[in-house]
This record gives C-alpha cells, sequence and structure tokens, in this order.
C-alpha cells in the first residue's frame, strides 16, 4: 500500500521523488484525513453501538436515551441471550455443518479444479462452465425443487431427528458443498493452470501416478489459494440463513445464524437483548476476520483478478 | 442454457486445436493407464454428480414445474396448467408481483449508484499514500464479513429501533419514529406502487455492508495499476479527474466485469435481511415471493413458487451467459497465445 504514489499531479510528483517515504501534509490531504476519519466514524457506529447497548440495561437506554453515558454495565443481555436463545446449542449446530461442508468443499472443488485445469480433455470447459454458471444462480430458483427432493429422501433415525434429508444436518452440509463448489472450482482451477505444465511431465516421467500428482504436487501448490478460500468459505457457510431457514425448520436445530429468524420474534421488546443476540452471531466471524485479514481480502480478490 | 455455451466454446476449441504446437499440449484422459483413468473419471465424477444434482436438476425442474398446479404432495395430484401460474401472478397477484419487481430494480439501481460508486471512491482515496490505510479498510471491510440477516438484527436494535433507535434520537425531533414499519412511498408510480420508506431503511443497511465489499475490489485493482502510466499522466498535466477517468479507470475494466456480476446478482438473491426484519409489506422481492410460496401460511404451492423462480432465473440468466462466455473466452484466448 505505502509503495504506491498518488502521483496525479506533477507537483505531488516532484514531491514524491524527493520524499519518498514522507507524505506531505498539504490542506488537500488534510481535507482527506478529515474525510476518511469522519467516514470511518460513521462507518464503525452500528457495530460500536450494538456492543454498547449489548453490556447496558434496557431499562437504562429507555430512561437516558441511546446517546447518553453509561452509568452501569451489565452482563444481563449476553447470560439471558445466552439462556433464551440456547446459544451454545446453536453454535454446536452450526460446528456440525460447518466443518464438514467446508473440508468437502474444497476436496472435491480442488479434484475438480485440478482434472479441468490440468488435463486437456474434449469437455474440460464444459464442465469449468457449468460450476461457474452454477455458483451465480439465485438459491430461491433452487429451493421449491430441492425442498421436495429432500422431503423423499429418507435417512435412518440416528441421522435425522425428521427420518428425512429434509431438517437433517445431512440435508444442509449437502447443498453447501453442492453449491459452494461451483466457486471454488472456478478459483481454484484459475490457480492451477498458472502453475507451471511442467509438472505433470515431471510427473509422469518419475511414474507417479494420476493421484499422487495431485494430492502431493498440485494441491501443496494450491495452499495460498486453499487457504484464502477456506477463510472466505468459512465465513460464507457459517454465514448462511436461507439455506437453513428452509431445510432446518425445527427452530431447535438450526445453526446460529439463521437462529436469528426465531430470536426477532422472542426478543422484539428489547433492543438490548437483540444487540447480544446479534454479538453473539456475529464474534466468530469477526474473530476469523480480524486474525485472517489477509486471507480473506486474498479469497475476494484471487475470485476477481481473473475476471 | 449452460449446455448452449458449453457446446460453442467446445466447438470452438476443437476447431482451433490443429494450430496449437502439439509439444504445448496436456495428456489427454484417454491416454491414461487403468488405474488413473478411474481415479480421472471419480475425481470429476463424484463432486459433478452432486453439483449438478443439487444445483441443476432443481432449476430445471423449477422451469418444468412453473406449468403444474402441484402442491407438493403427490406426484399424483400435478396437472399440466400451462401458463396458468403467470397468468395469476399477473392478475390475482399483480401487485405483490410489480412492488417485488420494482424492489428488485430499485435495489440493483441503488447498489450501482451508491455503493458501488462510493466503494470506488474509497477505494481510489485509500490508493493514495496514506497514513493508517489498512486501519481504514478494515474498518470499511468489516460489515462486510457479517451475515445479512446479522446486519439487519443489528440495525434493527441499534439504529432504527423505533423509540432509542440512534436514527430516531438524530433525525426523530424527539418523536418516535417507525423507520421499518413505515410503508408509505417516498416517491411514488401511479397509485399502488413505489418506493417505500421501510424499504430504503433496509436499503441504507445493506449500502453499509456492500460499500466495503466493492472497495476492497477496486483496491486491488488499482493496486496493480503500472505507476509508470500514472507518472505519465502527471508529467502530461492530467487533473486528478482525467487521470481517473483516462488512464485508471480503462485499466479497472475486468474488476467492472466483477463488480456488475456481482452486484447484478446479490440484487436478485437479496433475501436474508428483508426476511429477518419482517416488516409488514411494501420490502418484498422475487426471492421472498418465492419462498413464501414454500413456507408457512402460502406454504405448498409449488406451482407458483416455481413461476416466480423461473422469472428470476430469467432476470439472471442474460448476464450469467454474459460473463461465462466472455471468461472462458478470454481464457482460451490466453491458453492459445
Amino acid at each position: 500500500m505505502s509503495a504506491t504514489t498518488s502521483g496525479t499531479s506533477t507537483e505531488a510528483l516532484m514531491e514524491a521523488e524527493f520524499e519518498r517515504n514522507k507524505e506531505p501534509l498539504r490542506p488537500a490531504r488534510i481535507v482527506l484525513y478529515v474525510f476518511l476519519s469522519i467516514t470511518a466514524l460513521v462507518w464503525i457506529i452500528p457495530i460500536f453501538g450494538a456492543v454498547f447497548a449489548s453490556f447496558r440495561p434496557f431499562e437504562e437506554t429507555v430512561r437516558e436515551g441511546a446517546f447518553s453515558w453509561p452509568n452501569s454495565f451489565t452482563l444481563d443481555n449476553y447470560r439471558e441471550a445466552w439462556e433464551q436463545g440456547d446459544i451454545l446449542k446453536k453454535y454446536w449446530n452450526t460446528t456440525l455443518i460447518l466443518v464438514p461442508a467446508l473440508a468437502l468443499t474444497l476436496f472435491f472443488s480442488s479434484m475438480v479444479a485440478f482434472a479441468c485445469s490440468r488435463y486437456s480433455w474434449k469437455f474440460n470447459i464444459t464442465f469449468l462452465v457449468l460450476f461457474t454458471a452454477g455458483n451465480l444462480l439465485p438459491q430461491q430458483i433452487i429451493i421449491q425443487p430441492l425442498f421436495q427432493i429432500y422431503n423423499r429422501i429418507p435417512l435412518p433415525d440416528f441421522m435425522s431427528n425428521s427420518g428425512k434429508l429434509n431438517g437433517s444436518t445431512w440435508g444442509l452440509i449437502l447443498i453447501h458443498v453442492a453449491f459452494q463448489s461451483g466457486f471454488c472450482t472456478f478459483v481454484l482451477s484459475n490457480y492451477m493452470k498458472l502453475l507451471p505444465k511442467s509438472l505433470n511431465e515431471a510427473a509422469r516421467v518419475d511414474g507417479a501416478s494420476m493421484w499422487v500428482l495431485y494430492w502431493q504436487v498440485i494441491m501443496p501448490l494450491t495452499r495460498p489459494a486453499l487457504a484464502a478460500l477456506a477463510t472466505l468459505e468459512f465465513t460464507w457457510i457459517y454465514n448462511d440463513f436461507f439455506w437453513a431457514v428452509v431445510l432446518e425448520q425445527q427452530g431447535a436445530d438450526r445453526p446460529i445464524t439463521s437462529s436469528l429468524a426465531n430470536l426477532g420474534g422472542e426478543f422484539a421488546t428489547d433492543d438490548n437483548l437483540i444487540a447480544a443476540a446479534s454479538m453473539y452471531v456475529a464474534i466468530p466471524t469477526l474473530i476469523v476476520y480480524l486474525a485472517l485479514q489477509k486471507h480473506f481480502i486474498a479469497g475476494l480478490t484471487l475470485g476477481a483478478d481473473k475476471g | 442454457m449452460a449446455s448452449t455455451i458449453a457446446d460453442s466454446s467446445a466447438t470452438s476449441d476443437s476447431a482451433r486445436a490443429p494450430k496449437r504446437p502439439p509439444k504445448q499440449r496436456y495428456r489427454k484422459p484417454s491416454q491414461f493407464r487403468g488405474r488413473d483413468r478411474t481415479v480421472f473419471y471419480l475425481m470429476v465424477g463424484i463432486p459433478t454428480a452432486l453439483h449438478v444434482l443439487l444445483v441443476w436438476v432443481p432449476t430445471v425442474s423449477s422451469l418444468f414445474l412453473s406449468f403444474t398446479d402441484w402442491n407438493g404432495i403427490r406426484f399424483s395430484d400435478m396437472n399440466w396448467v400451462g401458463f396458468l401460474n403467470y397468468e395469476q401472478i399477473l392478475t390475482v397477484f399483480e401487485k405483490d408481483f410489480w412492488q417485488a419487481v420494482i424492489n428488485n430494480a430499485v435495489l440493483l439501481v441503488f447498489l450501482f449508484i451508491g455503493p458501488t460508486i462510493f466503494g470506488m471512491f474509497l477505494a481510489y482515496l485509500l490508493d493514495k499514500r496514506i497514513r493508517g490505510s489498512r486501519f481504514y479498510q478494515s474498518v470499511f471491510y468489516t460489515p462486510v464479513v457479517l451475515s445479512l440477516a446479522v446486519v439487519g438484527f443489528m440495525w434493527q436494535s441499534v439504529i432504527y429501533s423505533t423509540d432509542n433507535g440512534l436514527a430516531t434520537q438524530l433525525f426523530g425531533g424527539g418523536e418516535s419514529v417507525d423507520w421499518l414499519g413505515n410503508q408509505s412511498f417516498l416517491i411514488s408510480f401511479g397509485d399502488n406502487y413505489g418506493i417505500s420508506k421501510n424499504f430504503i431503511a433496509i436499503l441504507v443497511a445493506i449500502a453499509w455492508r456492500h460499500t466495503g465489499y466493492i472497495m476492497v475490489l477496486y483496491l486491488a485493482g488499482m493496486k496493480s495499476v503500472d505507476n509508470s502510466l500514472r507518472e505519465a499522466a502527471g508529467l502530461d498535466g492530467c487533473s486528478e479527474w482525467q487521470a481517473f477517468r483516462h488512464v485508471i479507470f480503462p485499466t479497472l475494466k475486468p474488476i467492472n466485469v466483477v463488480v456488475a456480476v456481482i452486484t447484478v446478482i446479490e440484487a436478485l438473491r437479496a433475501f436474508d435481511i428483508i426476511y429477518v426484519l419482517n416488516t409488514p409489506r411494501k420490502t418484498e422481492v422475487l426471492s421472498i415471493l418465492t419462498t413464501n410460496n414454500l413456507l408457512g401460511e402460502g406454504g405448498g404451492n409449488v406451482g407458483r413458487g416455481s413461476a416466480y423462480a423461473t422469472i428470476l432465473f430469467l432476470m439472471c440468466l442474460g448476464f450469467v451467459i454474459w460473463y461465462v462466455t466472455n471468461h472462458y473466452k478470454k481464457t482460451q484466448e490466453g491458453a492459445e497465445s
């Protein structure tokens, strides 16, 4: 970032030439900083406001207004939301869906990407087009028939409370893998295509099987893209609301994000309780984002780079 | 539809194939040894089967089911009704339908002129040498990692709360304001349609999240702009706007394509925030109408729900084809050169 010069006017250029490491504080620069700071401040208000409200008793907010100085600090909102919302159970539901779905998505899409980008065969572009286009469809186009299909696939009791794929964790894992593998295949095939072609030849000369080439040569080299995608897909699958609302209609079995649909009604009268509940939902993604910011941004731009 | 694009690209592929230097080519699967061949088919076959079965089969089924009156219970109850569902949508459910189409269109236009331009502007500013650029980026990007459902929930409690919301206290003039319940039109088209005030409240929350997304994409694009281009523009005495318009913007073309696709698809997919805020009316979009025919009181209308889904499909079809053909045409040319 700091290496990019603005270079928009000759004057700026000359200055940049002489003072590579110091930005001159001209009036235009000051305006820029003021503008950015104010915008950033405005931007953070909804999140900051939610954190602020969540630690305050609702009576105090009502009595003194949301802008007032806080007189009391409380964890009651979090305690109450935790119990009423059954948050621990919801986190667990999410984990059961997220971990297998994430692993399978990356595994499946890396295999297709490998086969389509490292070998030249009659239909490799056809397959990539299929996955890329599938990833662009709105989920709501799929949902009516998918719901009917899920309703007609029986599962044994130990796999599903409803006795069907509909309403089970398995169903959600499958649709996440099927739907998300569109984007991941697209990104990974773009990435694998850039690896040297000679790798294939070298592996063949060494007598390595196709699986060895995939798992021991190409996959380790694809690690940066996989890390970026894993971070991105973590948030996307975690943030899923739609699939779970429709395909997991039992409130208690829902993952955390879609359980917001129920909490909204239960907590309707207490804004600070709603704020605490939304913090519970937001915190895991915020932690992942802050810890893995670089991968996160890389994932988005990997998808965009080859536009 | 995917097969038409695929066919054309496949034929052009084989038509050009002889011109390629043979040493450049990868091995074909037909040259594999027995075991490799099985591995290859499994590697492609299993993921593709899952994707086709759960994504493409339902998509095509939606088109088919939209011409039936199926209630989703027994297959024997299914009758072919031709365009009846579409006729009903345009007559009985006319008001819901057109309001939803308007809302989708407003969302689309809004995303382009609001978050897209502002996101590009922020990216442009952050691309200058700025102290703490990383900090600003993080702030603007943070909302993007939140689900739109959480965004709705947060804004409902913090900003739009009828009595204590920040928006109420700032702009309400001491009175309570029902930001999310106010169905009256701010801009009306005729007597029955328009852009309702509660929909605008939702748009603002969506923009808060979408801007950071766009900013990151453009920022990545701007970083890859060759600095010598800017320096040349500076030496030629271009104004800031001229340099952006004629030097930086043209190099962002690939990003523009991606942003256009993301924005169109997001506008057609929008669901979570509208569903979670559950405001009385006038905020429906097509995705909500589709789902309403599946869940709750209106449930079991597979035919009509599928008709809404088909309309949604037709609306995004053009963009999907445009993007995919554009991308893979380029990839093929790249592979040959």
